[in-house]
């Protein structure tokens, strides 16, 4: 008998050609890919009309898995990629994927500008603190303080929050879930995917081996308790005060607010320009 | 531009580039202003929105590049136009359109180099960067413009052969040719030749996106088409997935030197003048081709039998036009705005007892008629 998986299976991933996947066991990716999945599906597009990008890294492996138009770009570089498909073809629906040192150390550039521009895309950033697949360097996500293989000592630099600096670049909507918060984390890019501008999701996930085991978290499970206990929902944030809320990060909806549409305003000046 | 319109234009070379590349069907531009090629983003933003084109400024030359191979993997012809410093920030991206081969057009306005360099002057420093200036073995096609006409020409051609061989064309253009107005007619549209890259016809199910063929010349399918498939970075397998296998490696890399190899005799594009006779000749590309054309002239009416080898294609290196002229030939000049990039690969193909001499200007400036004129007696 067909289960409601096996058909989202069936559909979406490419199990004959490329599984097993490189991910470590335990890894977040697969949580934040099955997501993703789900998310598309319920929004009911068809996989031709959808276009996964992807930079490097763990998470940019991720397109080779599933069964759409897929891209696996250049370090740090997919939103550049994904800015020339959309433009050049509207009816697709454009997702990025990237991890944290892709989307804000050497594609932080591309990433600010593409909020600022605001054409409608998705990014999802997928934010493990460390550079996973070059061996555990430290990332602009990295806590102050943390153990890497680049930050022996304790990691002098101070963390971005992608989430934040999203909301001041310009994104239409910015959402941040966990790979604990799974039901939320599929809200969130459902509405990302379905929002018509730039869309961002950060998603704190879990690299228990190269961050969580040189940082006293060093299984799948006891990262997972750290998001459950770490994230605060954003309603309750205001009713906290500041010491409360030390190391602790707010998850939901950041900002979800119109802005004018990139496409729609170029359509303007192609019709007001035409050769005659 | 619609036809019966009068088709005398005084346009300059960043111009006249734009209009052919929207002849050859160009509608999606990516690109950040840069000296000497601002006037070709600048253009581009008024001419592309009136043939229902796309114009972006990027946040950078990276991102520039990154766009117009998004767009042109959605079926769009693209193109972006830089200089120098923006060209070194290309190189990543060119790569990742070497190894996906995706058609696209890049045109590099050479100023004075390294570095910010000389940002209004003129030079061909960068020629061997257009070869090889990313990374890894890969084929790719450069061709040179000399003059107002030529930008036009060359640029049409250069997405024709892009679109066909599927691969990176890079034109150099110059300072001098960027800027110089010239009065240019442009041809009907009707009566360019456009082509077109070849799309699948097989079902979506049967589609291999790197499969071989006896052109080494897959079809492409665009995002969007219903032919959903995977794009990479990677080396990858007939069926665009990353593969570590040697042997699928080897047949990879073999068909992207072949594909071009076989089409060396519509890649490979020269002029030349005056060579039924000669003795002596200079080979010579862009805007000092034009130098060369004038001093070839004065030193014929002094008796000299000198003719002149214009190169348009630079690589891949046009080698049997250049032997045929060693062959034929005593000696020849090759004069060049850099320290001898070009006359280093004429002296790679010299098999024959011809003398190489070399005129190379480095200091900002043009080369002028005299300089060659010059250089011509000395060897004639």
């Amino acid at each position: 008998m067909s289960t409601e998986m096996d058909r989202i299976r069936n559909k979406y991933l490419r199990h004959d050609k490329k599984f097993p996947h490189i991910w470590c066991p335990g890894c977040g990716n697969g949580i934040v890919m099955a997501s993703l999945i789900r998310a598309i599906d319920q929004i009911g597009l068809d996989n031709d009309e959808v276009v996964l990008a992807a930079g490097i890294g763990c998470a940019g492996r991720m397109p080779v898995y599933i069964d759409f138009n897929t891209l696996h770009t250049t370090h740090g570089r997919s939103l550049t990629f994904a800015t020339g498909i959309k433009l050049a073809n509207p009816a697709l629906t454009v997702v990025s994927i990237m991890g944290d040192g892709d989307a804000t150390a050497i594609g932080g550039n591309h990433f600010i500008h593409a909020a600022r521009r605001n054409l409608d895309l998705t990014a999802i950033i997928v934010n493990n603190q460390v550079y996973g697949m070059t061996g555990g360097q430290f990332s602009p996500t990295t806590p102050f303080g943390a153990t890497t293989t680049t930050s022996s000592y304790g990691n002098l630099e101070h963390a971005f929050s992608i989430a934040e600096l999203a909301v001041t670049a310009g994104a239409s909507f910015v959402g941040r879930g966990t790979v604990y918060h799974v039901k939320q984390l599929d809200m969130l890019i459902k509405k990302a995917v379905k929002k018509n501008g730039f869309s961002v999701v950060e998603i704190m996930s879990n690299c228990h081996t190269q961050y969580g085991r040189r940082n006293k978290l060093p299984d799948p499970v006891s990262m997972m308790q750290w998001f459950k206990k770490h994230a605060i929902a954003l309603e309750k944030v205001e009713k906290m005060d500041a010491e409360a809320l030390e190391d602790r990060f707010p998850i939901g909806i950041l900002v979800d607010r119109q802005k004018p549409d990139y496409i729609e305003q170029y359509q303007r000046i192609r019709e007001t320009s035409k050769d005659d | 531009m619609s036809d019966g319109e009068c088709k005398i234009k005084l346009l300059q070379g960043n111009e006249a580039i734009v209009e052919g590349a929207i002849v050859a069907g160009c509608r999606f531009f990516a690109g950040y202003p840069i000296t000497p090629a601002s006037e070709v983003s600048e253009q581009m933003s008024m001419r592309l929105p009136e043939v229902g084109g796309t114009f972006i400024q990027m946040e950078d030359e990276i991102a520039s590049m990154g766009a117009i191979i998004g767009a042109s993997l959605a079926g769009v012809k693209s193109m972006t136009a830089t200089s120098g410093p923006g060209f070194s920030l290309m190189q990543e991206n060119i790569g990742y359109a070497c190894i996906t081969e995706t058609p696209c057009v890049i045109v590099n306005v050479m100023r004075g180099g390294p570095s910010t360099g000389l940002p209004t002057n003129p030079s061909q420093g960068d020629v061997m960067q257009g070869r090889w200036g990313t990374h890894g073995d890969h084929p790719i096609i450069v061709m040179a413009v000399s003059t107002v006409a030529d930008s036009f020409e060359i640029t049409v051609h250069a997405f024709n052969l892009s679109e066909k061989y599927r691969v990176p064309v890079i034109i150099m253009s110059d300072e001098v040719v960027a800027h110089t107005r010239e009065s240019i007619e442009l041809p009907e549209t009707s009566k360019v030749e456009v082509i077109e890259r070849i799309k699948p016809t097989v079902p979506p199910e049967w589609y291999l996106p790197y499969e071989d063929n006896s052109r080494g010349v897959p079809p492409m399918a665009s995002f969007g088409d219903g032919y959903r498939h995977h794009q990479t970075g990677l080396i990858h397998d007939q069926k665009g997935f990353p593969t570590q296998d040697s042997k699928e490696i080897q047949a990879f890399m073999e068909r992207q030197f072949r594909k071009i190899t076989n089409g060396f005799q519509e890649i490979i594009c020269f002029k030349r003048f005056m060579m039924e006779d000669a003795e002596v000749a200079i080979i010579a590309y862009g805007s000092v081709s034009r130098s060369a054309k004038r001093a070839m002239r004065e030193a014929r009416q002094k008796g000299i039998k000198v003719g002149l080898l214009q190169l348009i294609t630079l690589f891949p290196f046009p080698k049997s036009p250049v032997a045929s002229v060693l062959r034929q030939c005593q000696a020849v000049i090759v004069p060049e705005m850099n320290i001898g990039q070009i006359s280093r690969e004429v002296k790679r193909v010299n098999q024959f007892s011809c003398n190489i001499h070399k005129i190379n200007k480095i200091n900002g400036e043009f080369i002028t008629p005299a300089e060659i004129y010059d250089g011509l007696l000395k060897i004639a």
